[in-house]
């Protein structure tokens, strides 16, 4: 069948400008000598050194990544084990856990953010009506993270523990281990990338969440995001640009270090493979 | 594997009714009550107040999920068309700009659709006359397609790519054009990937407050702008804050239950 392939190049390429204009945009603007945002006056390395010394934000940064990696370790954990325990459940109770699971997936993020804010805010009354000194802050945020990251983790276990053998988990027992050996040495190696990448996406979503902190964080625990979400409101400060620079750029790096790691984890995998046939 | 082991997901269990129930009910219980905790509808008497924000958050949200099946299913289609590996490629390229946070990404485009902005500058080298879209319905609703556009294309490329050619090349041989095929074969077939995308567009659409408040200027409220405000700001009344959660969670779980209706099966919806 003959037909033009124009129209669609014209269209892929439309597209390209649209998704990637307002980024360029941002990243030629991280260099502009002025505050302008938009005439291009001349280039500065300025506004990076000012976001290197703007103590909110390294403070923030620093915050945002401590919490992102606890959250996600903490929902991995708890993930995992409850994937596991799901997987042995009987069929109902384990549809009904898993019809909760994907409260959070669905729920708007707004919903979930002010839903959590109510019981924190319910929480802080009670313990200071205890006498208690009790405030929305990093264990509330700690919290509403880990609480949005374990569907995820479970999302993305699961699958690999519904591939596992029956067999595997009875073949260890019955070569002497015992069920936690059996769990630790034969089962969890089997659904490690399951786990990896559930982390992955934990870590991810929690970097990148807005909403949710903005509800659930007190006036003085900020997260990257949040002092994002304050300077667009002022509207003045190229170091923003600096900013969302920085982080395409290391984004853009670890996405193409993944790659080129997947590629030769394939390559590897089929070296092993033509070497075992 | 023996049936014991469903103890560890005890904790969870514990968990998630801790942090995703027990918040749920609250939110019920805020809306149903006054200040004095005792039960009242007025709450929902109330939101007949605000009848023109939930016109307009529906509006802009169904408008921007209309606009991004008409860009996105057509790029789908053409991708689908492609080598693997210059697939592989765009659905990369359309999923980095997502790995930016939402803020940033809106941000920028508030640089380019001031009124003095870069949009403008093209606009009137070009001795075009110029637009005023930044602080209207239009900006937000573009905020609204540049944001969620993926999250269409990529479940229809999923699903338009899992098409069996065979199925395909029969419809051909037995003597379809090409817009016959692509109308009763390709686009039935293609019916959950659509499905799943405008659900995926929809509710981050009609839920969103910072697209609103960067592009909008604040003259476009809309529903999440006004549940911050009754959580957060100047204005604090959770009681009117969780009535409006409780009818946008019922607006998202009809829309949910509508597209599930039409087409049954396909979970595996983000290329991930």
């Amino acid at each position: 069948m003959k037909h033009s392939r124009v129209p669609g190049r014209v269209l892929q390429g439309f597209i390209a400008v649209f998704l990637y204009a307002p980024i360029l945009v941002l990243i030629v603007f991280s260099f502009n000598a002025t505050k302008s945002r938009v005439k291009f006056e001349g280039f500065t390395l300025d506004w990076y050194a000012k976001l290197f010394e703007d103590r909110q934000v390294l403070s923030a940064l620093y915050l945002t990544l401590v919490l992102a990696v606890l959250s996600a370790l903490a929902a991995t954990v708890i993930g995992t084990v409850s994937a596991i325990g799901l997987h042995n459940m009987k069929r109902r109770p384990r549809k009904a856990l898993l019809a909760l699971n994907n409260i959070p997936v669905v729920n708007p993020d707004i919903i979930t953010g002010v839903s959590l804010m109510l019981v924190f805010l319910l929480c802080v009354s009670f313990l200071r009506s205890l006498g208690l000194r009790a405030g929305l802050g990093f264990t509330t945020l700690l919290l509403a993270h880990v609480t949005f990251n374990i569907p995820y983790v479970i999302l993305s276990v699961m699958p690999k523990l519904r591939q596992l053998s029956r067999n595997t988990y009875e073949a260890a027992l019955d070569l002497g281990a015992n069920p936690f050996q059996a769990y630790r040495r034969v089962i969890l190696p089997e659904i490690m990338p399951g786990v990896v990448s559930g982390a992955i996406i934990a870590f991810t979503m929690s970097i990148d969440d807005f909403l949710i902190s903005y509800f659930t964080t007190g006036t003085s625990v900020q997260t990257l995001p949040m002092v994002i979400y304050a300077m667009t409101r002022k509207r003045i400060s190229p170091e923003i640009n600096a900013l969302s620079t920085l982080m395409f750029l290391t984004v853009l790096v670890l996405l193409i270090v993944i790659n080129i790691l997947q590629s030769r984890d394939q390559k590897e995998k089929e070296r092993r493979f033509r070497a075992v046939s | 594997m023996k049936r014991r082991g469903g103890l560890l997901a005890f904790p969870y269990a514990v968990w998630m009714i801790l942090f995703t129930v027990v918040p749920m009910l609250l939110v019920v219980w805020f809306a149903l009550t006054d200040e004095d905790g005792l039960p009242t509808v007025g709450n929902f008497i109330r939101l007949w107040d605000y009848g023109a924000v939930f016109g307009r958050s529906l509006g802009l949200a169904a408008v921007s999920t209309v606009i991004c099946l008409l860009i996105g299913y057509p790029l789908a289609y053409v991708l689908s068309r492609e080598t693997d590996a210059m697939r592989n490629t765009a659905m990369l390229l359309i999923m980095l700009p997502m790995w930016i946070n939402i803020l940033l990404r809106t941000y920028a485009w508030m640089s380019i659709l001031e009124n003095s902005g870069l949009l403008n500058q093209l606009l009137s080298f070009l001795r075009l006359p110029a637009l005023h879209i930044i602080n209207t319905p239009s900006a937000v609703a573009l905020g609204m397609v540049y944001n969620y556009l993926p999250f269409m294309v990529l479940p229809v490329l999923t699903v338009i790519t899992k098409i069996d050619d065979s199925v395909v090349e029969a419809a051909q041989d037995l003597g379809g054009s090409q817009a016959t095929v692509f109308r009763r074969v390709i686009l039935p077939l293609s019916l959950p990937g659509v499905l799943s995308g405008i659900t995926m567009v929809f509710v981050p659409a009609v839920s969103t407050f910072i697209i609103s408040k960067l592009l909008g200027g604040g003259k476009s409220m809309l529903l999440g702008d006004l549940i911050e405000m009754q959580f957060l700001g100047n204005t604090y009344n959770p009681y009117l804050g969780s009535a409006i959660s409780l009818v946008m969670m019922v607006i998202v779980l009809i829309s949910m239950a509508l597209m599930n209706r039409f087409g049954e099966g396909e979970e595996e919806v983000m290329g991930l």
